[in-house]
């Protein structure tokens, strides 16, 4: 059991997201409900709820998988259907897990979850990988953790009990990883072997595989960068509304309300607003607590420049230097999210920062293979759950940031204006 | 294997903060007309500091609401009067008393809890209201149901949540589009477990009713829980009441929320008994919650918050 959070001793790391990815059965729930187990992320009672209804549900043991399901619907089908956020705090981290449903018609939950999450565990089922290497979804999760941008992928090769704790399968899986990881463009990744079931090398080393010296899965996890919103990044400031106070002519107040998406922002810094391209210095960047010499990529303050400029909601605000560029059409790669499928004739409305503008999708150039998806075909449409490359002309200018070289901003969703429905996941490309 | 390790930035609470404070902007700016739940409850108070916090030095750009049972607890209706009174906005008190009345709400028996029945209040003063949204300090920590929801979660011309349907919600791009008639609920704490509201009532200096903290009090043990004597809540037949050192670990529906034994008096000694708590805060005191399996998403689904 780990020691409890204690802010006052510890250096407080901040937040991890994480996506957990895996096929059914391979343990994903259990594992998940092991970490929460562990780190206290689970409390007695929910324990006991979970004992009542293994007990129902006639299985002898503690199914620490049920601490998970979350709706009436998937009690009754036995499935997950949607993600579920779960909480749980390290001594120096919290964490916060984004815990995808793993059977293939539900992508859109993945890379849902995906999209938030600093990192990813995949989970891999040491008894099921044969000689024609790892499962389809397993290949699949990791390929949409890539597309997502996602850096940093653990590996937890699972159920290694079940195969002796032998050595050699679990280096054979860390190949055949290794491999998958390069064929999708994943760079960072860890392999750890573990028991979920009977939490080896979870929280804390087990003996059971005294070739393996660490670190545990929960110390990688304390570990990794916590990088969706970065500092090191160029400066992007979406601006979500102007505060005004109104008072005496010397106290009037007009500031820029907004979070840091990335990079950093200090007082007395030389701006560019964009779209209109006017110029500015930071005056002052404001908070209840008084200002701040600077901000960092993930706070919300509000700013206030020299001199009147021409900003409101949907504008941005970026370094003097930068050499952002905007523009009215795109290419992007499109996850379709939505029942009903795309359809050129429609109008959407994309959603990029803080802008919200009408958006036609011109044409789709092709369409990822669902099963491999390293292939791409021709394609006219795309339907629920598929994923591919569209070109989209929009009605007012939006940022053109490539989704690789800036997460927070090169992403978009397109709204359908009719239905109102979330109806697609867009990362824009280089153009 | 070698773990690179990043420089500092934000603590987990500057973290939670910033969120939090960026969906209430998002609400200001995406709504035409939202209210923001308060009810005197450590929740809603901390949602009032982020949004002191998110629109200061302008007004809060929505009134509060609250749904007032008629079997709340004096002082933390005292409380949230003067809460409101100490910051300057405008207070909406909308009454079940009222629902009764308009025959809009029936009980099965007179002294029955009152929780559910916030539900209907609550439809009726969104339409009356006009709402497009409404901000509520629910946590997915809380509740199985809760875990799944959105941070901007939509509702139908029925109040109506269908768990089935919900919008996918991506990155920090929420989806606040209504239909006229329809309305979201934001939830800006979605993230936040109930350790970090208190460590951060404890960062920030919050006040909160007193009966959050230890105090004496009348109760009587039932079925595990500590039930407090009231006037609405009398000991049962062969019931003893006994004075215990308690606190309560959430604040609703008198008929419905139960205290812990506690001797910690302030927020930081909450914290420490937070960290070695072995039940959660609805397991430990909340009977509307323990009925079946699925009563949290059944009643939410029915417009409850």
């Amino acid at each position: 059991m780990n020691a409890p959070l204690d802010p006052g001793r510890l250096e407080d790391r901040g937040v991890l997201r994480f996506i957990t990815a895996g096929s059914v059965d391979d343990g994903k729930s259990t594992l998940i409900g092991r970490l929460l187990v562990e780190a206290k992320g689970v409390l007695a009672d929910q324990l006991a709820a979970v004992r009542r209804a293994s007990e129902r549900r006639g299985s002898g043991e503690l199914d620490l998988s049920l601490l998970t399901d979350g709706l009436e619907a998937e009690r009754e089908q036995g499935i997950t259907i949607d993600v579920a956020y779960r909480y749980f705090s390290s001594p120096v981290r919290k964490f916060i897990v984004a815990d995808a449903p793993g059977h293939e018609q539900y992508t859109r939950n993945m890379v849902t979850g995906a999209s938030t999450a600093d990192a990813a565990v995949v989970l891999v089922d040491a008894t099921r990988v044969g000689v024609d290497g790892l499962l389809p979804q397993t290949r699949r999760h990791s390929a949409i953790a890539a597309l997502l941008g996602i850096r940093h992928v653990v590996v937890a090769v699972n159920k290694m009990d079940l195969v002796g704790w032998e050595r050699a399968v679990f280096e054979r899986i860390a190949g055949l990883y290794d491999d998958l990881a390069h064929a999708v463009g994943l760079k960072d990744v860890r392999c750890v072997p573990v028991s979920a079931l009977q939490g080896d090398n979870v929280t804390r080393l087990g003996s059971s595989s005294p070739w393996y010296a660490g670190p545990t899965l929960l110390a990688l996890l304390e570990a990794l960068p916590a990088d969706r919103a970065d500092a090191a990044r160029p400066l992007r400031f979406p601006v979500q509304l102007v505060i005004r106070a109104n008072g005496a002519a010397a106290e009037d107040y007009r500031g820029y309300a907004g979070q840091l998406w990335s990079g950093v922002l200090r007082a007395g810094q030389e701006v560019r607003i964009l779209p209109s391209g006017e110029r500015a210095r930071v005056a002052s960047i404001d908070t209840l607590d008084g200002a701040l010499a600077q901000a960092v990529a993930g706070q919300s303050v509000t700013v206030r420049l020299d001199r009147d400029v021409d900003l409101s909601r949907g504008d941005w605000i970026v370094d003097d230097a930068d050499e952002a560029k905007l523009g009215t059409a795109l290419t992007a790669e499109l996850c379709w999210l939505d029942r009903s499928p795309l359809d050129p004739r429609r109008k959407y409305l994309l959603r990029q920062g803080t802008r919200t503008s009408l958006a036609s999708v011109l044409a789709v150039e092709d369409r990822l293979d669902v099963s491999t998806l390293s292939e791409r075909r021709e394609a006219a449409a795309l339907n629920l759950n598929d994923i591919g490359r569209v070109r989209i002309a929009v009605q007012q200018p939006v940022l053109l940031d490539a989704y690789a070289r800036n997460p927070a901003t090169g992403a978009f969703i397109l709204v359908d204006a009719a239905t109102n429905q979330t109806a697609a996941a867009g990362m824009m490309r280089v153009t | 294997m070698s773990i690179e390790v990043a420089a500092p930035r934000l603590d987990h609470l500057d973290w939670l903060e910033s969120e939090s404070i960026a969906i209430l902007r998002e609400v200001a700016a995406e709504c035409a007309s939202a209210a923001l739940l308060f009810s005197g409850g450590k929740d809603s108070v901390v949602l009032l500091r982020l949004a002191q916090k998110a629109f200061r030095p302008a007004r809060f750009p929505f009134p509060l609401l609250h749904i007032d049972t008629g079997h709340n607890f004096p002082e933390v209706i005292a409380f949230r009067d003067a809460r409101a009174a100490e910051l300057g906005e405008r207070l909406l008190v909308r009454s079940v008393e009222d629902s009764i009345a308009r025959g809009s709400v029936v009980l099965p028996s007179p002294e029955a809890s009152r929780n559910a029945a916030q539900s209907v209040t609550l439809l009726e003063a969104i339409e009356e209201l006009g709402l497009d949204a409404c901000i509520g300090g629910a946590r997915r920590d809380e509740e199985k149901a809760r875990a799944k929801e959105r941070i901007f979660s939509f509702r139908d011309a029925f109040g109506q949540w269908d768990p089935k349907a919900q919008r996918p919600e991506l990155w920090n791009l929420y989806n606040a589009r209504v239909h006229k008639g329809e309305h979201v609920r934001v939830f800006p704490i979605s993230n936040w477990t109930e350790l970090d509201v208190w460590q951060y009532i404890a960062r920030e200096g919050l006040a909160l009713p007193s009966l959050y903290y230890a105090h004496r009090r009348e109760v009587v043990r039932r079925r595990g829980l500590l039930v407090p004597v009231t006037p609405l809540t009398p000991p049962g037949a062969g019931e003893t009441a006994e004075i215990r050192s308690v606190r309560f670990r959430t604040v609703g529906d008198i008929s419905c929320t139960c205290p812990v034994e506690s001797e910690a008096a302030d927020a930081e000694a909450v914290i420490a008994e937070t960290l070695v708590t072995d039940i959660t805060e609805r397991g430990a005191t909340r009977m509307d919650d323990q009925t079946s399996e699925a009563s949290m998403e059944r009643r939410k689904r029915e417009g409850y918050f």
